[in-house]
């Protein structure tokens, strides 16, 4: 069992990254908007349709298909923000937490009826290529994955740090009647977000499809861990979100290594325990009030 | 203006009237119908297994009604009433309602065992017989309702047989396999399997050197490929379903696992068209034991080229449908009568041997029909070929398969 450590924590550092790649967008939205968007998994999931789809007719490489999938997830997002959850919230936070779950039911139960439960992959050539690190062969796709999960949280950060529309949305996220008396368009602005945080979500799934396969319930199977990753690492907290999505990976793989995989999910949950009994805000949250 | 309102007109007005009223029981005296019930999962879970199964009772009606319906009651074409058991078995057991509202004379169904359980529960109040297409849980048939007929076989058979044949295919490549990894989900099917297999591989003299129970979704089965790969076992039993069980094969695959086979039964993909054409690489050489028709029989023949050119995949839920409507097509020619008891009597009493499964003729013993067997399929190249028993083989089968060059 000794010999299977080493590879264990490297795969679970792998399915760990993609962990963290969901609940960046995840984080995001609600670090700004304050939204807890219920919305997340069946977005993922529609995002994977797209990339299957997209190499099923154009035969376009899942990772080719980011600059197509990626701009038309964040319009959907700004959209969906704008043109739904806005509008139909009335600002309470209430309403908007039924008007998610009530747009993830419908597109669950679109996909269902349009594109039925039956599970759909790609035979993609490069699918079953490893690399070899410390002895242990990771499937190539969870490499790239991991690399890019190491690769937007700090693009997503300097964007939120260095550019005006990220300064636009700090100053929303602080302040929302403050942003609005200088002149920041607030709806815009929370559009915005919204359409960043589903481009994230995107990006995740043109990752993972290479690796994984879509069904209309596709999204259940990584939100709930997704969440955990999010109230883990510190709800909008985007390093939080990596650290904690990386740390879940490695507590699930080394669980089911030593306890069965059946219970490998019951590290996930204890270490989440654990940690909101010893630091409630997370990794990387910020007190309430600071 | 002159008055039209004469005696011809009258006539001529009377004698349209009753043709008007007459013409439904004219026309229904010509096309008897009898009305079949078919209970699947089309939405839900299991909605691409429940479809399949009623895309394959839409075609025996077909076929059936093609070739002249049911004889013995005039001709009577076959009308299938399908209704939605929505993945669940509270919906599955009140669904059977809409059926007797439908006056079905029985039905088929329902994909999974927890959905034939709760609807065959609810139809034995009306006396009405439910012809399972799948329902491989043994409970199906030990509770003593005489309602209830399985077409196919259970899991117990399914698993003796495949032991069966798993001996056999040994002793042809000279005893190669001594050892054996077990991987199932963790569920009543994959754990009651597994029960079984740690009972009767050792009598083979095939020792267990891994088992490794996984949830369903599982996300990950790298850990899993490393253990069977640790193991060094000859052969792996694979028992999940076919999410799980296509990240199983990549996984095997990218860890290098060098196994003599995989051998499932009741695979969740090893039988699925769909694996074999979305993992084509992975899928190489995998053996099943499942359901499966007889290729070599034209009407088997007629159901492919049909299915095909409906766009559809050709899988075993398809095949078991048609076989059961099949079955109850047979019955209501004997009995000549769609009422609910002379039903169940007349399945009760099938000694049906036409339909397009590899069975012998139909005989239900407490509504078992003891005569249905599973066959061995394996994957090669795009197809599923029927390997074993041999009668029935479309293809040789390989075994152990040949030596992977990393």
């Amino acid at each position: 069992m000794s010999i299977l450590i080493v590879p264990a924590i490297l795969s679970g550092m792998m399915m760990g990254a993609v962990y963290a790649l969901v609940a960046l967008g995840l984080t995001l939205i609600y670090g700004v908007l304050h939204i807890i968007n219920f919305t997340h998994g069946s977005l993922l999931m529609l995002a994977l349709y797209v990339v299957y789809f997209l190499n099923l007719h154009l035969g376009l490489d899942p990772y080719l298909a980011i600059p197509i999938v990626l701009p038309l997830f964040f319009t959907l997002g700004y959209c969906l923000q704008r043109g739904l959850i806005a509008p139909m919230s009335g600002g309470s936070e209430q309403n908007v937490l039924l008007i998610t779950l009530a747009v993830s039911l419908m597109i669950d139960n679109l996909a269902l009826y349009f594109w039925t439960s039956n599970t759909r992959s790609a035979d993609i050539a490069y699918a079953y290529d490893t690399v070899e690190i410390l002895g242990a062969l990771l499937p190539l796709g969870r490499v790239i994955a991991f690399a890019a999960a190491l690769a937007v949280s700090p693009v997503i950060w300097a964007f939120m740090a260095f550019t005006r529309t990220g300064a636009a949305i700090r100053a929303v996220a602080i302040e929302k009647r403050g942003a609005e008396l200088v002149g920041i368009d607030v709806n815009h602005t929370y559009a915005i977000c919204f359409g960043i945080g589903t481009a994230c979500v995107a990006l995740a799934a043109c990752l993972l499809f290479p690796t994984f396969y879509v069904t209309p319930q596709v999204g259940y199977t990584f939100v709930l861990v997704a969440f955990t990753t999010v109230v883990l690492g510190g709800m909008g907290s985007l390093p939080g979100a990596l650290i904690a999505g990386l740390l879940l990976g490695i507590i699930e793989s080394l669980c089911g290594l030593f306890l069965g995989e059946s219970l490998g999910q019951i590290g996930i949950f204890l270490a989440f325990i654990l940690i909101l009994l010893f630091k409630p805000s997370g990794l990387f949250g910020k007190r309430a009030g600071s | 203006m002159k008055n039209t309102f004469n005696r011809r007109a009258i006539l001529q007005g009377s004698g349209a009237l009753v043709a008007g009223v007459a013409a439904p029981s004219v026309l229904r005296a010509q096309t008897p119908i009898v009305k079949v019930g078919v209970l699947e999962p089309l939405t839900g879970n299991l909605a691409y297994n429940g479809t399949q199964c009623a895309a394959g009772a839409k075609f025996a009606a077909e076929a059936i009604n093609a070739a002249g319906g049911i004889k013995s009651m005039g001709g009577a074409k076959i009308e299938l009433v399908v209704v939605d058991a929505q993945s669940r078995p509270e919906v599955a057991a009140s669904a059977v309602d809409t059926l007797v509202e439908a006056n079905v004379c029985a039905f088929t169904g329902a994909t999974a065992s927890a959905l034939g359980l709760a609807s065959s529960q609810a139809a034995a109040k009306y006396n009405l017989a439910q012809v399972f297409s799948i329902g491989t849980a043994e409970t199906v048939v030990t509770r003593g309702l005489p309602n209830v007929f399985r077409f196919t076989p259970g899991v117990n058979k399914c698993t003796s047989i495949a032991l069966e044949n798993l001996k056999l295919l040994n002793q042809g490549a000279g005893n190669v396999v001594k050892t054996a990894a077990i991987v199932h989900e963790d569920g009543p099917f994959g754990s009651n399997m597994a029960k079984i297999l740690a009972e009767e591989l050792p009598k083979q003299g095939i020792q267990i050197v891994e088992t490794i129970p996984h949830p369903t979704p599982h996300r990950d089965f790298s850990n899993i490929a490393l253990r069977v790969k640790a193991s060094k076992a000859d052969i792996l039993i694979p028992s999940n379903y076919i999410n799980e069980y296509t990240l199983m094969a990549r996984a095997l695959n990218q860890q290098r696992v060098e196994l003599k086979a995989i051998y499932s039964i009741l695979g969740g993909a090893a039988s699925n068209i769909k694996f074999v054409r979305e993992n084509n690489e992975v899928a190489q050489y995998v053996m099943d034991c499942n359901h499966w028709y007889d290729p070599t029989k034209a009407e088997s023949k007629a159901l492919a080229a049909r299915v095909a050119a409906a766009g559809l995949d050709l899988t075993y839920d398809v095949m078991v449908s048609y076989a059961t409507i099949q079955v109850i097509a047979d019955a209501l020619e004997r009995g000549a009568s769609a009422d609910r008891q002379k039903m169940i009597e007349a399945l009760a009493a099938s000694t049906f041997d036409k339909s397009i499964m590899p069975y012998g003729p139909t005989k239900f013993v407490n509504g078992d029909n003891t005569s249905a067997q599973p066959v061995n399929t394996q994957i090669r190249g795009d197809k599923i070929e029927l390997v074993f028993p041999k009668q029935y083989a479309s293809a040789e089968a390989v075994f152990p398969v040949p030596v992977k060059k990393n």
